[in-house]
């Protein structure tokens, strides 16, 4: 499977972009904007944004597990400082922070 | 389907799926019987499977490295089929904690543990355990130590999840079969601990 080259390494800071495009999306609202850390480099897989258009989602797009301090994602969060929320992400989706 | 005694007009998707069921049986791609066999099928896959995959890493240390490290190959090795390198197995320590969401829909480890309750697809447990997951896990009965870190794992793609529970204490010496049982379908989520024993 053609997959495209991942950008992005474990360990570094990402943000995800704050956008709104229309159709199918695996980006949830509540993480758009934030910053977060690679956790791991899940491996390529075909965009569902693509797929859900009844197209091949090729070339496949790296997918990361980022990991996001609950505090910086929610400003009332009030549970331990160190809780965190990881997220899969398409790499489209992340640019460094 | 469902059918509690109450009529009401067939949904949308429920609509779609009879009208694409009769076509295939229609055309003999598929039959009647082979459509009730992998429902049946779907309905008799339970947690067991992910409870013996929990047991043999309590009992074998070797084995728990494997099953963290890539969790498809490790159940592989028990005869289960998971698609390769899409299962992550997270582990509870006395210092972290870990729950299992997908806050987009439905997105479950069924091969290892069926078919989702309820209660994980409703919008009230995908939008409240990201934001308040303590007060969420305390409506399961579970409340955890002040210092335990809470990690939520949001299975938004193509990843799927398992809690790997801790031992319960007093279990020494039990082998793997008695060790199972404990392992329930909500600890596997990490929305309860494994039953006392």
């Amino acid at each position: 499977m053609a997959a495209a080259e991942a950008l992005f390494r474990p360990g570094e800071r990402v943000r995800v972009m704050k956008a709104y495009p229309l159709g199918h999306v695996r980006t949830p609202y509540y993480i758009r904007g934030a910053s977060g850390v690679i956790e791991r480099v899940c491996g390529a897989f075909a965009n569902p944004e693509e797929l859900a258009l009844m197209r091949d989602g090729l070339p496949a797009r790296p997918l990361y597990r980022v990991r996001f301090l609950q505090r910086e994602v929610w400003p009332d969060y009030r549970g331990g400082r160190d809780d965190t929320v990881d997220v899969e992400i398409f790499q489209h989706w992340l640019e460094s922070a | 389907m469902s059918d509690l005694g109450k009529y009401a007009p067939l949904t949308y998707f429920q609509l779609m799926e009879v009208s694409l069921r009769e076509l295939l049986v229609e055309k003999g791609v598929l039959s009647e019987r082979q459509v009730a066999q992998a429902v049946d099928e779907m309905r008799a896959r339970g947690p067991e499977r992910g409870a013996r995959v929990a047991a043999r890493a309590w009992t074998d240390a070797a084995y728990k490295q494997r099953l963290l490290a890539d969790g498809s190959a490790a159940c592989e090795e028990l005869g289960l089929e998971v698609p390769a390198l899409r299962l992550i197995v997270v582990e509870n320590t006395p210092a972290v904690h870990n729950v299992i969401v997908c806050t987009l829909c439905s997105c479950y480890p069924r091969m290892l543990l069926g078919l989702p309750p309820d209660w994980y697809k409703s919008r009230n447990y995908r939008s409240r355990v990201v934001r308040e997951p303590r007060a969420v896990l305390a409506e399961f009965g579970t409340v955890l130590p002040a210092g335990v870190t809470i990690r939520v794992h949001d299975s938004t793609a193509d990843m799927r999840y398992m809690v790997l529970p801790m031992r319960p204490a007093g279990t020494e010496g039990w082998d793997e079969e008695r060790l199972a049982a404990l392992v329930t379908r909500d600890s596997m989520i990490g929305v309860a601990l494994p039953t006392a024993p």
